[in-house]
């Protein structure tokens, strides 16, 4: 292909006003002409040629039309986008072009880069640079049944995760699509990007929840998080995702009404996607190496963002060395929901008090030290600390305090109960938690005096999981 | 014609391998399925009373029709039921 080359579209008004010199140069130069929309137009051409099917566009890798482009041995050795007639004039040698027209006007963007085309073309020319293993469905194949049949499912429906999908997804990341983020557990399978994007496109996830995800996946892939224990305890945890920072509002996580509940998709898809992860890149599924008693519901998707605004208390990623305006995500292996209903105290000190009682109940009253704990405080009842002029570290101090409870009521067969600790715990005192065990969010809606203890890993601790905090990277 | 990308590790075929064969049929029990083509039943009552004279646990079972797949409460019962399952394909 030698001489100039022209990609044009009638939806485009610079096209249409150089449709003469189009025509112009197509006489005296013998300009080729590819349109992308109408194969009517350039009408002032008649050999144009119909590229609707955009091959061509893609492989001149046009992002703008009008595009000149100069060919000499097949090779380009100039390009020029919009009208410049200038540069036409110069890659043409014909000087004097589109008399009455202006010197220069932008033009419009190419169709073959238009979302979900340039997808297409991609895969088309297999540029998408995926590796996964393409899975062909057959012809009466119900794709939603396939995933089932094939085990990717958490029991609930899944996005089919097409190419389309998957590419669509990874424009939420910066990151390379082999970038391996660790070993997911218990197959010790790498987590590459692009794996993960996988799971994000099947758990229902837009591709600005990605970075969250990511973050997550490398949380819970911190040794120190030990999630193959996590999976396969009997008892009852998963990873519970916490939030923070401005990603929340960009990507409309829900911090208020219901934020533990269902009904926002960032929460939704963002913990499910990381459940996903470990279901089929890390092969952990239930009655397999999952080996949990009752589980909890949090283990389809348990991801909340905290309640910055409004609040007298430093966010939880901050107090845990993230710089303030900074994203980041805490994991934390926890279980369900233990509510702590108190709609008279008015003064801290009563409050903390009515805290405590609840979380010395976490497991059981006879266990201590018993596991960490995330203590999720609502507005109503911040409220009562912010007016005394309580910080959050006031509030661990006087929780820590208030939970060293007497070894006697501890001792097994004490209070009638036969589970507890040896007899010589008699006489001294215990602590609910280890140092660091206890975590405190803020979250809910602004009415109701309701605050809840998200219950741990009996092997808190160094011996078991400790939360984990990562910031969020594009 | 969908084309899905694997989410897993890719250490399994694409295709669902058929359940292993038992070595043993000691301790299982053996559904036997007639399908309602002619004198089918007279040949798996046999079989059944062969493997029942092994000491094998048997149940049977029967299909309105060989026109049709299985009833799904049928289909059910069986897995619920038996271990493995013969059926009589043709006469």
């Amino acid at each position: 292909m030698d001489g100039l080359v022209a990609v044009v579209k009638r939806d485009c008004p610079t096209c249409v006003m150089a449709a003469l010199v189009l025509g112009e140069l197509a006489r005296r130069r013998g300009l080729t002409v590819y349109t992308q929309d109408d194969p009517s137009f350039p009408e002032t051409v008649p050999g144009r040629i119909d590229d609707t099917v955009l091959d061509v566009s893609h492989r001149l890798k046009i992002e703008i039309v009008p595009t000149l482009i100069r060919l000499e041995k097949g090779r380009e050795v100039g390009r020029t986008f919009g009208w410049d007639r200038g540069e036409w004039e110069r890659l043409s040698g014909i000087a004097g072009l589109g008399e009455g027209l202006p010197e220069t006007r932008p033009g419009c963007g190419a169709k073959n880069v238009e979302p979900g085309v340039l997808e297409r073309l991609k895969i088309r020319f297999n540029e998408t640079g995926l590796k996964s293993r393409r899975i062909t469905l057959g012809e009466e194949e119900d794709e939603h049944d396939a995933m089932f049949a094939r085990g990717w499912s958490d029991g609930l429906p899944l996005v089919p995760p097409i190419e389309e999908r998957v590419l669509r997804m990874l424009d939420g990341t910066s990151r390379d699509p082999q970038e391996v983020l660790g070993l997911v557990p218990p197959d010790l399978a790498p987590a590459t990007v692009e794996k993960i994007v996988i799971n994000a496109v099947m758990a229902g996830c837009k591709p600005e929840y990605l970075p969250v995800v990511l973050a997550a996946v490398e949380a819970v892939l911190e040794d120190e998080f030990a999630m193959h224990g996590v999976l396969a305890t009997t008892m009852f945890v998963g990873p519970v995702v916490v939030v923070n920072g401005p990603i929340r509002q960009r990507i409309g996580m829900n911090a208020k009404g219901n934020a533990l509940g269902q009904g926002n998709r960032a929460n939704a898809g963002i913990g499910r996607a990381l459940q996903l992860v470990i279901r089929n890149i890390g092969g952990g599924r239930p009655q397999e190496v999952d080996r949990a008693t009752l589980g909890n519901p949090g283990k389809y998707t348990y991801c909340f963002a905290e309640d910055e605004e409004g609040s007298s208390w430093e966010p939880l990623a901050v107090e845990r060395g993230v710089a303030p305006g900074r994203s980041a995500v805490t994991v934390f292996a926890g279980f369900g929901l233990q509510g702590v209903v108190d709609q008279k105290s008015r003064d801290p000190d009563s409050l903390s008090r009515s805290f405590a009682e609840s979380l010395k109940a976490i497991h059981s009253v006879k266990l201590a030290p018993a596991c960490d704990a995330m203590l999720v405080v609502c507005p109503e009842h911040h409220r009562t600390f912010k007016e005394a002029g309580w910080s959050k570290a006031r509030l661990y101090e006087e929780l820590y305090r208030l939970c060293e409870i007497p070894g006697d009521e501890l001792v097994a067969g004490a209070k009638g109960i036969a589970e507890g600790g040896p007899a010589s715990l008699a006489g001294k005192t215990v602590n609910k938690f280890r140092p660091g065990g206890l975590l405190i969010v803020r979250a809910g809606g602004e009415a109701g005096m309701f605050s809840g203890i998200i219950g741990g890993w009996s092997a808190g601790g160094a011996r078991g999981s400790v939360p984990v905090t990562k910031e969020v990277r594009n | 014609m969908t084309v899905l990308l694997d989410p897993t590790s890719e250490r399994s075929p694409t295709i669902r391998p058929r359940l292993p064969r038992p070595d043993s049929l000691d301790g299982l029990t053996v559904g036997i399925l007639d399908i309602a083509k002619a004198r089918g039943d007279v040949f798996l009552y046999r079989l059944g009373e062969r493997l029942s004279g092994r000491g094998i646990a048997v149940k049977h079972y029967a299909k309105p029709t060989n026109t049709r797949v299985a009833p799904l409460p049928l289909r059910q019962q069986i897995a619920a039921e038996v271990n493995l399952v013969i059926e009589g394909l043709s006469d």
